[in-house]
């Protein structure tokens, strides 16, 4: 069983550790909590440098030194902190720098509420529990046989048909009915080739509705999109050695996933605001009266400066571009406004948390609008960003790709 | 060499730190940078959005942004110090930088900087007073010391 250490303060008394827990079950996976006693504490802390006022953060630092001075035993660790709390948010991040300097552990953060639910915490400790006990899975370079990938995602779904490592079809539409919209996909597919589904060696699924669809379908493969989209991205872009960086900015929420060899070790996720969503960019072409499509030729035409857009709201942000618009702004300057603003909050929000690594392989929907990834490699300061052939089906290419390790169904 | 302190803004550690031919990193200067701006976005420190942005350098997005803004200003001290004297405990008229968030942090940063470092607790008696400052000259004459080694 996977052993992930958690490191935090507040979750008792916000009454969430039974889902913290439960979520980690569900996976496979058990939560420890690391031994440190009260001398310890004391040693911890001081040789950590930080003097924290909450003793209950002290206690996180002398987890954090417990795991990487060997004293816990461990697969991989969850850091939690309440939302809002500063300086549960300062340490979070120290600590995670800490352990990710000292060990190889894969690490993952989170600020919770006393709302969090399990279902928040299980694509995170999917992954988590997948880095751990499914390496040799996410090993796999090279697509065999012919499989099937699906990606059920929040605003699309996305099917591809995969045949000796190469996409042979492509099926994408806007997700509706989980099951509905992924048979047409399926049939979208289909329908570029001469096979059928009986035909398939092997399905796999990702996205939202991937437990839906998967135990329907009897897929072979069931599994988060971190792990997928960033074993599909290294692929798509010929990356599969060395050190890399996947963005994948969604429909409803973003991923950053750093690589190493074709496997993550570390990831953020984001997902509170749509201010900083492709769900934004969908809004901004609907009241520009362009098709998403064409949202991203436009922006490349426009300066972002010249249209004022002060808020990351997705209300007050369409308002600003409204504004912008009513005062004679221009539809291209709006667009790339739009485009650099979700660029910027990825990057506030998301980025600065992880340790870039070249070169930047962006993925998914947004990637195809070239205005968004231009926006992204100036935030960042110019550096390369790939975007690969079939960017958009990531998921689905990633779930044909590692479903093809699991053997063939005959 | 150039010595960072916390408080950022103490005079009295400044001013020890003068008087032993080191240059003390002081918050005032980076201050007087932006209050003699001619472009003021923000009176009175013309402090502008762009600040707490660059903050994220040294926290996260979910650290308030007076977090971020202070170590916008302090942080790049932090970063340029070849050593550094952290008085502990102060009351703020010796110096202050009104948040104990960015205290932590401040310190906790050149903590981790790894340069010769001077950790003290505010005297409360005279002769803590005078053992406080002999530690702090023969801290400064030993890095002159270094410095001289070092070539």
């Amino acid at each position: 069983m996977v052993k992930i250490a958690q490191i935090s303060c507040g979750t008792d008394y916000s009454g969430i550790q039974k889902e913290i827990e439960k979520a980690a079950e569900t996976f496979g996976a058990q939560i420890i909590i690391p031994e440190a006693d009260l001398n310890y504490i004391d040693e911890a802390y001081k040789k950590f440098g930080f003097n924290a006022a909450s003793t209950g953060i002290r206690l996180m630092i002398a987890r954090a030194t417990s795991i990487v001075e060997g004293k816990t035993d461990a697969d991989a660790v969850f850091i939690a902190t309440c939302f809002r709390c500063a300086e549960g948010a300062l340490l979070r991040n120290e600590i995670r720098r800490f352990i990710q300097k000292n060990t190889n552990l894969p690490v993952v953060t989170y600020s919770f509420t006393e709302r969090t639910k399990a279902d928040e915490l299980f694509i995170r400790m999917e992954a988590l529990s997948t880095i751990v006990a499914r390496k040799s899975l996410l090993a796999r370079e090279k697509q065999e046989g012919l499989t099937l990938g699906i990606d059920s995602g929040s605003s699309t779904t996305k099917a591809v048909l995969m045949e000796n490592n190469k996409v042979i079809g492509t099926g994408w539409l806007p997700t509706a009915d989980v099951i509905e919209t992924a048979n047409i996909g399926m049939e979208q597919a289909f329908n570029e080739t001469d096979y059928k589904l009986a035909d398939v060696d092997g399905i796999g699924v990702t996205g939202y509705g991937r437990l839906r669809i998967g135990h329907h379908m009897d897929a072979q493969l069931i599994q988060e999109e971190l792990s997928v989209n960033s074993k599909g991205a290294v692929y798509l872009a010929n990356k599969q050695k060395g050190e890399a960086t996947v963005l994948d900015i969604g429909g409803m929420d973003n991923k950053v996933i750093t690589v190493n060899d074709g496997i993550p070790d570390n990831f953020t996720m984001g997902g509170i605001c749509a201010g900083a969503s492709g769900r934004f960019l969908e809004m901004t072409s609907r009241r520009l009266g362009v098709d998403i499509s064409e949202l991203g030729p436009l922006a490349l035409k426009g300066n972002y400066r010249k249209a004022a857009l002060n808020s990351y709201c997705i209300v007050f942000g369409i308002q600003d571009l409204v504004t912008s618009l009513a005062a004679g702004g221009s539809k291209e300057d709006v667009a790339a406004a739009a485009c650099y603003s979700v660029a910027e909050q990825v990057y506030e929000q998301q980025l600065q948390e992880i340790d870039l690594r070249e070169p930047l392989i962006q993925v998914g929907g947004t990637s195809l609008i070239g205005g968004l990834v231009e926006a992204v490699s100036t935030v960042l300061g110019g550096i390369e960003v790939i975007v690969p052939e079939y960017s958009q089906y990531i998921g689905a290419v990633g779930s044909a790709l590692l479903v093809s390790g699991l053997g063939v169904k005959k | 060499m150039k010595i960072a302190i916390f408080p950022p803004n103490s005079l009295i550690l400044a001013d020890l730190i003068e008087r032993r031919g080191h240059e003390p990193l002081v918050l005032q200067k980076e201050i007087r940078k932006r209050v003699t701006d001619a472009e003021i976005d923000s009176p009175p420190l013309n402090i502008t959005e762009e600040e707490p942005i660059k903050g994220l350098k040294y926290a996260a997005i979910e650290v308030p942004s007076g977090v971020r803004g202070r170590m916008a200003i302090f942080g790049p001290l932090i970063d340029a110090a070849e050593a550094a004297i952290i008085m502990e405990d102060a009351p703020f008229g010796f110096g202050c930088i009104g948040c104990a968030r960015t205290n932590e942090l401040s310190m906790f940063c050149l903590r981790k900087r790894g340069i010769p470092l001077l950790e003290l607790h505010y005297p409360t008696t005279k002769e803590e007073t005078m053992e406080v400052v002999n530690k702090i000259n023969t801290f400064l004459d030993k890095l002159e010391k270094l410095e001289v080694s070092n070539g």
